[in-house]
């Protein structure tokens, strides 16, 4: 369990003020300029020895991700936040931006210098309409201290950060369609090559990185890499930020050191499962994407981005969906599959079709309508979505599914079996 | 993917024009982005149209933001059908958004549903005849460890139940704003309970 000195985002719950005098006695911008000192190059470097891993999903080691970015400039280079926070079960950015905004701010001036980006925007999901006003606030709080602006920190370097809102589609935390939508266009992925550390927004060497991600860095920074690295476990390190959703007694968003156990997170911190552990059915470990996990496997599973693939599902965002006993567990999934379905951009036949052909099909096995080799069909077209769209959209849309005939298959059988000994009693 | 369409021609104004306060803010808006990348102003546009028209976008209003961005009309339809915060037709002075996504659902959003169904007389999609309400059922808004929510205009109202969201209507019937956030006893998004030890 995370000791209190570990601790980073120290008002997460926004308990004290998030005003930029709150965050400066809390120890937010007290020494930026002598790390800014220190270089582009020591900064990319304590990130990398640090092993911070992107908090926006994927876990790419940061630190390798930012040193993508060309040495020499001969373009603008950017540095963009991915604040579209949409995935369900996910709503961890949304507690930096209202109570820790200047953590925020001061990572994306640092790792923008690393960079040489001189400009940086933040792409904040537009129905976090009170976030982008409490950021709005921050940032200007930033420009008016001198933070931000024309000589940052005073350190001669010029830097600038534009809040954009986005309208309404999940599709643009996908990071190239997020570039396509500051741009001002559709937000339909880009096929990569060229990656955006080549040519991004607005054909620049851009980087993207996560609210949570940037926001860890100044204190890495302050306290070293070692630090960081010490806690969790190897390639799997620091503290993350949790939510936790669904059937628990106390539903939450808090910070714990990666590697803690499953169980310990939800008796911990979230009062335990709704009626007791053993009423536990199954858990959706890392956002909607991640493939659920029995309760058999909860038992002792360990919380970090490789011990969770070892079990065929991910850490993803770290939002902990939590379902007990009660849970229809094929119309919980179905749900899912109606979400992307809804939020698929179109662009990719298998994704713009698959997932209403999934959502469809997924509706008929909550009564148990199909057949059995129904199952089959269904877990063949998901296979034929995953890995053959632009983006990843498509493999998470498929992903619950597969993940729920893999440890569900017989309640769906069941209820299949059960609708026609029902349709022949009638 | 959904089908999104402006509205019928007689629901359309006939024109549009930023207001003055508003034509500032343009501005204003402009001068956040390169000088030669004024499409990236696009979204922050058509929101400050919709904001300025009843919270719904007119095609008289794509038609004034493709001037002024110099992009083509057809690009800021797109753009405008393609995200789904943007209202094409006219909506209710209250803007009912309700999150029925797994972690909401677990949590017994379907509750919430049938009380806005009930309270208000009217299903998803649909405006009440006094003008004063529009549901709608939406995907996760990203409150889920505050869950059930819903969204009404700009504000969250978190941590619900049927008696609360009953609540929150008649306060909106009556003319009153309810308190947005948590309707718990809780502030934010902290856990109720103090830190248990591990059995």
């Amino acid at each position: 369990m995370i000791s209190d000195k570990n601790i980073i985002f120290d008002n997460i719950h926004g308990f004290n003020s998030s005003d930029i005098n709150s965050c400066t006695k809390r120890g937010d911008w007290s020494n930026t300029k002598s790390l800014i000192s220190k270089g582009a190059e020591w900064i990319i470097n304590e990130v990398k020895s640090s092993e911070l891993r992107g908090r926006g999903g994927a876990g790419f080691p940061t630190g390798l991700k930012w040193s993508f970015m060309p040495k020499e400039k001969n373009k603008p280079h950017y540095i963009v936040i991915n604040a579209d926070e949409s995935e369900p079960g996910t709503c961890k950015d949304r507690e930096i931006m209202r109570n820790e905004p200047h953590k925020l701010i001061e990572g994306i001036l640092l790792a923008g210098y690393a960079m040489q980006a001189n400009h940086g925007f933040i792409y904040i999901r537009g129905e976090f309409v009170q976030e982008a006003k409490a950021l709005d606030k921050a940032i200007n709080e930033a420009y008016d201290k001198g933070y931000i602006g024309k000589n940052a920190c005073k350190t001669g370097y010029s830097f600038d950060i534009t809040l954009h809102r986005g309208a309404g589609a999940y599709i643009c935390g996908e990071e190239t369609a997020l570039l396509e939508s500051l741009e001002g266009k559709k937000g339909q992925p880009r096929l990569k090559p060229p990656f955006p550390a080549n040519a991004g927004l607005y054909g620049c060497p851009t980087t993207v990185s996560n609210v949570e991600t940037v926001a860890v860095v100044p204190t890495i920074l302050r306290r070293g890499a070692d630090w960081f690295s010490s806690i969790g476990n190897k390639n799997n390190t620091g503290t993350k930020l949790f939510c936790i959703s669904g059937h628990v007694n106390s539903p939450c968003v808090v910070e714990e050191e990666m590697g803690i156990t499953l169980k310990e997170l939800l008796e911990v911190h979230a009062g335990g499962v709704t009626g007791g552990w053993d009423n536990l059915l199954a858990v959706i470990p890392g956002g909607s994407s991640t493939p659920l996990i029995p309760a058999s496997v909860c038992e002792d599973i360990v919380m970090d981005f490789d011990s969770l693939k070892n079990v065929g599902t991910g850490l993803g965002t770290a939002g902990v969906i939590v379902m007990d006993k009660s849970t229809d567990i094929v119309k919980a999934i179905w749900r899912l599959s109606k979400f992307y379905k809804h939020e698929s951009c179109g662009q990719c036949t298998p994704c713009r079709e698959g997932t209403g052909w999934v959502m469809r099909s997924m509706e008929k096995l909550i009564h148990g309508n199909a057949d059995i080799r129904d199952i089959d069909i269904l877990k063949n077209v998901c296979d034929q979505i995953e890995g053959h769209t632009i983006c990843a959209l498509g493999d998470a849309a498929a992903w619950p599914v597969q993940g729920l005939i893999k440890h569900f298959r017989y309640e769906i059988e069941n209820r299949i079996s059960n609708y026609k000994v029902l349709k022949v009693a009638e | 993917m959904s089908i999104r369409r402006p509205a019928a021609n007689d629901l359309q104004p006939k024109s549009f024009i930023f207001n003055k306060i508003n034509t500032k803010e343009v501005d204003k808006i402009l001068s956040k982005y390169p000088k030669e990348k004024k499409a990236s102003a696009l979204l922050p546009l058509l929101d400050l149209a919709q904001r300025q028209h009843d919270n719904w976008v007119p095609t008289a209003a794509m038609q004034c933001i493709s001037e002024i961005l110099s992009i083509p009309l057809i690009k800021v339809l797109e753009v405008a059908t393609f995200y789904t915060m943007f209202n094409l037709e006219p909506v209710g002075k209250n803007l009912l958004q309700v999150c029925t996504t797994t972690p909401c659902w677990l949590r017994g959003s379907d509750d919430i549903v049938s009380t806005c169904r009930n309270k208000l007389g009217i299903d998803f999609g649909e405006t009440s005849k006094d003008n004063n309400f529009t549901l709608l059922e939406v995907e996760c808004l990203g409150a889920c460890s505050n869950a059930p929510m819903v969204q009404i205009n700009d504000d969250f109202y978190e941590d619900l139940d049927s008696d609360s969201m009953l609540k929150i209507i008649e306060d909106l019937q009556n003319g009153n704003k309810p308190k947005p956030g948590p309707q718990s006893k809780r502030f934010g998004s902290e856990p109720i309970y103090k830190k248990a030890k591990l059995k």
